[in-house]
């Protein structure tokens, strides 16, 4: 039965590379994209924008002429975040849909939930979630595009490192971002001399940290306060820690790079460092920057289009679209395993994210740098840069 | 001490918000045996509303008020539309169609309003009080004071006004409510608008706090449900002292054992208890009848 | 019809023959997947009905014994090194242990505090398994072996379409058994008046217990029957909404019928499906249908139907 239906899609396939070839009458058929995203449930933060930047971008390119003169024909499907629905949405682009790649989903469970898909069907997948575990090791139709929580530990030690803190406590979420990154900071913080001496969690609906954040006091020889999580947890920590007076640094994650963080936590803000992209910053960014036009163009178009303010999220969506277009152009068709290797090779791209350089053994192509220190001062994020 | 202090204050506030849940619950249970499983959501609209309705100019009080009346047109409708006509379903029934309604209703207000976080600004300013040590907010205060004067007014209400005593002879007794006389579907939709402002109103007081967002509702109906439970289904002394005990539990248990299975102690706790007092800590020792 | 009806066989076959029809009259592996999942939550909802419809014992918990079972089926193979089929069987019985230990203190509870008991026991599960982040890879979920049978790999739809529909279908024959035994007929009395059941000399906790094990058992196989299918499962299986989900199945499609569970799974599990071009206002048509539901066709979809015809027919 399996056989005998590869047997008809080799047939389908080739002769449609035929009619190709013949006629070129397949030229104007639309361009199938898949997009599996928690547009609703609890991670709509990251899903909402995603979409809305996708949809957003296809219009734009579609108005444009399309790619190659074919159109992009979109078609996106919500969710929630459920890893099981996230399967059956990506079951359906791939067999119902035919759809030439897919860009999702936003959290890590669902995206590795969908793993096994992208690489059984052989067809490109551009993940938006944050986790190491996606790329590494390396899948072969397997992408990514947002920094992974790695790298944002290891930015965050540099900088503790540079003003010379030992000792730190740790406050994460318990959600998949928080416990994912606490477990790649705890990693990787021996090779910075740094040592964890308070390790505490939080639900991700948690209204009161002010417990954890006592304990986290009350041990002797903190320097600095790490937070990885996302959501309203860290909004929530930053108030309660300056509600308890704790006076020595706080460093959030990459995981509340939104405007609506500051927001959010009010006063309390100020003086909290994270690392973040370039996006935040925008207008801050000096002119020679490479990625100042890009950054600057993505946040104008979407603040103007939705009227929220643009955070890194959508900015992921982005970057995979663009990075899908271009391999798109460079294979010449929408063969999923031609735009794999397209993708493969995707090199100097200036993204959201940063510069992206692709290899067989990286699928993400981001390093450190291309993460900025941010502090947040008056209510606004500043660039304190290397130190 | 301090410490315990800080964990005290932390442990209330949480638990006050659970306990105004609870007594939503209780009302809502008392006068129609309904378990509201949307009651979680008036508490979000509480806090939503005053921010959208703030949001286009109106001054922060009227927004309060005008939420905790849309909170009240809601609890009506829910009643009306879906309670009424499902009356004499069975308890499992009904409970699906509170679910039902919760989740027709988060829904709703993220078209209504949006998916994001929001927050309101405290009512007396956030410079931390300083009490033995413990640095508590102001905001927390207002929490604790305006669970008081709720459980204060309710309890004046259910014993001085004619209203209020129907609401009470309706949940002792229905049919014999409604032999002397009392409109019991009036009652029923009454004890619906009541314990939605109630919910709105700790959305109002707790926002400042703990943040709202259109989905905050799930996570407090299921908390507000354990601590009505466990002081005793059907009593409000119980649902306040329910609620407190599990905001402590929490917070000590965060504090003192271990903040990954803080929410398990309480849920422990809540399950020893019931197998030793199986009605709850206030609940009636009841007669089946037969 | 109706003498056809009640044959015991006629509910089996009944779902025998709608498997046979999809399984060959479905042609893309995306529906077959769709169809899969009906049939593996059928069967946890078939478990529940059993306590529910048939004991008339309420769990707001269930989803933790279908965690159990999926995590027992991931989490074995990798700790004791033994093949995902036996750590299924292992999960089938430390779910019945599990349910037989906490089952005599909670159905001691009755209607909203058995409710929240039950509650608080899925909560617990789903907790120990979003924290214990070594052995079950935390909330986001971890990778399940795919199994061997006889030296072949069982992989794809392709497999577990035809495995979770025989299963069905033996589950809902052995419910249907269970329910006319001497024990099935005591169950039913305890649902009608537990106090008139204890009058007669039923012993009341004992059957209590069974009613749990059993479902608790139903449902941790189809917990780790999914885990297998996907080849990766997150703590959300275990979570309160998911328990809320089997509620919904099983009420839904009617209390106390076997084949309305089949129903219910197909209705909530094809729902988003179906919905997916309006996927913004998905929940918002769900809640709203669940409501309609349960106003309008109170005992469930099948058995409204059936007095339907019923009435007709006279």
């Amino acid at each position: 039965m399996t056989r005998l239906r590869r047997l008809t899609r080799l047939a389908a396939v080739s002769a449609s590379a035929l009619a190709l070839g013949l006629t070129a009458a397949a030229a104007a058929d639309p361009i199938k994209i898949g997009s599996v995203l928690a547009v609703t449930g609890p991670a709509s933060f990251l899903g909402d924008p995603e979409e809305k930047t996708l949809q957003m971008y296809v219009d734009q390119i579609n108005e444009a002429g399309g790619v190659d003169g074919r159109q992009i024909e979109l078609i996106v499907y919500d969710s929630g975040g459920d890893p099981n629905k996230a399967r059956t949405f990506a079951t359906r682009l791939i067999e119902d849909d035919e759809v030439s790649a897919i860009i999702g989903d936003s959290t890590t469970g669902a995206t590795m939930a969908m793993v096994p898909l992208a690489q059984d069907y052989e067809v490109p997948m551009i993940s938006l979630a944050g986790a190491v575990v996606i790329i590494d090791p390396v899948k072969e139709y397997v992408f990514k595009t947002p920094h992974t929580d790695r790298m944002a530990c290891e930015k965050i030690f540099q900088d503790m490192k540079a003003n010379g803190y030992t000792k730190i406590g740790m406050i994460s979420g318990t959600g998949g971002f928080g416990k994912s990154m606490r477990e790649q900071c705890l990693d990787v913080v021996g090779t910075y001399d740094i040592e964890v001496v308070a390790d505490e969690t939080y639900g991700p609906s948690d209204a009161d940290m002010t417990p954890q954040l006592t304990k986290i006091k009350n041990t002797d020889g903190v320097q600095a306060v790490i937070n990885p999580g996302f959501g309203q947890g860290p909004a929530i920590v930053t108030r309660n820690y300056r509600q308890l007076g704790i006076d020595v640094p706080l460093y959030q994650s990459h995981g509340v790079a939104s405007k609506s963080f500051i927001e959010l936590a009010g006063d309390a803000a100020n003086g909290v460092r994270l690392p973040a992209a370039a996006l935040l910053v925008a207008d801050k960014l000096p002119d020679d920057d490479p990625q100042k036009e890009v950054v600057v163009n993505y946040k104008t178009t979407y603040e103007e289009a939705t009227g929220e303010p643009v955070s890194t999220f959508g900015g992921h969506a982005y970057d995979a679209l663009m990075m899908l277009v271009a391999a798109i152009e460079k294979a010449g068709s929408d063969d999923p395993a031609a735009i794999r290797d397209a993708l493969e090779q995707t090199s100097g791209f200036i993204g959201t994210a940063g510069e992206v350089n692709m290899s067989a053994d990286d699928h993400l192509g981001l390093d450190v740098s291309a993460f900025e220190m941010l502090e947040i001062q008056d209510g606004d994020w500043v660039i304190i840069g290397e130190n | 001490m301090a410490e315990f202090l800080q964990f005290a204050f932390s442990g209330l506030t949480v638990g006050a918000v659970y306990a105004l849940v609870a007594l939503g619950f209780t009302l809502i249970y008392n006068a129609s045996d309904v378990v509201n499983f949307a009651q979680g959501e008036f508490v979000m609209i509480g806090g939503m509303a005053t921010v959208f309705i703030a949001a286009v100019g109106v001054p922060l009080p009227v927004a309060a008020l005008s939420a905790i009346v849309v909170a009240m047109i809601v609890g009506l409708l829910l009643h009306r539309l879906a309670i009424e006509p499902a009356r004499g379903a069975d308890a499992v029934t009904l409970i699906i169609i509170t679910i039902g309604a919760s989740i027709f209703l988060r829904s709703a207000a993220s078209f209504i309003f949006d998916k994001q976080f929001h927050t309101l600004p405290p009512f007396t300013g956030d410079t931390p009080i300083l009490f033995g040590g413990a640095a508590i907010l102001p905001q927390s205060l207002w929490v604790l004071a305006g669970g008081f004067v709720i459980v204060i007014l309710l309890w004046a209400f259910m014993s001085r006004t004619i209203l209020g005593k129907a609401i009470l002879a309706t949940a002792a007794n229905r049919l014999a409510a409604r032999l002397v006389g009392i409109n019991t579907s009036y009652v029923v939709g009454l004890s619906f608008a009541l314990s939605a402002a109630i919910g709105a109103i700790a959305g109002i007081l707790v926002t400042p706090i703990t943040l709202t967002r259109y989905d905050v509702g799930t996570l407090l109906a299921l908390k507000g449900f354990a601590a009505a439970m466990f002081g005793g289904m059907g009593s409000p002394i119980g649902a306040i002292v329910g609620g407190l005990i599990i905001g402590l539990l929490e917070a000590f248990g965060a504090g003192y054992i271990s903040s990954e299975y803080k929410d398990a102690i309480a849920f422990i706790v809540i399950l020893g208890v019931l197998f030793f007092m199986p009605t709850g800590l206030f609940g009636r020792k009841s007669v089946e009848r037969v | 019809m109706s003498r056809l009806a009640a044959h015991p066989l006629f509910v089996p076959l009944l779902i025998a023959a709608i498997v046979l029809a999809c399984g060959f009259g479905l042609g893309s592996n995306f529906y077959l997947r769709v169809a899969t999942l009906v049939w593996i939550s059928a069967l946890a909802a078939i478990g529940l009905n059993l306590l529910m419809g048939f004991a008339g014992q309420v769990s707001l918990g269930h989803a933790g014994f279908f965690g159990i079972g999926a995590y027992t089926t991931a989490v074995a193979p990798n700790v004791l090194s033994i093949s995902p089929l036996l750590a299924l069987v292992l999960g089938l019985v430390l779910s019945a242990a599990i349910a037989f230990l906490v089952g005599r203190p909670i159905l001691k509870l009755k209607g909203h505090y058995l409710a929240v008991a039950t509650l608080g026991f899925g909560i617990l599960v789903s907790m120990v398994l979003t924290n214990e982040s070594g052995l079950t890879g935390g909330p986001d979920g971890m990778t399940v072996a795919r199994p061997e049978l006889f030296g072949l790999r069982i992989r794809g739809v392709d497999h577990w379409y035809w495995i979770s529909g025989a299963v069905l279908v033996l589950g809902a024959w052995l419910a249907g058994n269970l329910v006319r035994s001497p024990t099935g007929r005591a169950l039913r009395a305890l649902h009608d008046s537990e106090v008139a059941a204890r009058v007669v000399g039923v012993d009341v906790a004992r059957y209590k217990v069974v009613a749990f094990v059993v479902s608790a058992v139903y449902t941790a196989l189809a917990g780790g029957m999914l885990a297998l299918f996907n080849g990766f499962i997150t703590p959300d299986v275990a979570g309160f909404l998911h328990s809320i989900e089997f509620v919904v199945m099983v009420v839904l499609g009617g209390l106390g019928s076997i084949f309305g569970s089949v129903v219910g799974a197909a209705i909530l599990i094809a729902l988003p499906q179906a919905l997916s071009a309006f996927q913004e206002y998905e929940h918002l048509a769900l809640g709203f249908v669940l409501m309609a539901f349960m106003i309008f066709l109170r005992k469930g979809i099948v058995p409204s139907l059936v007095a339907l015809v019923w009435r007709g027919s006279k």
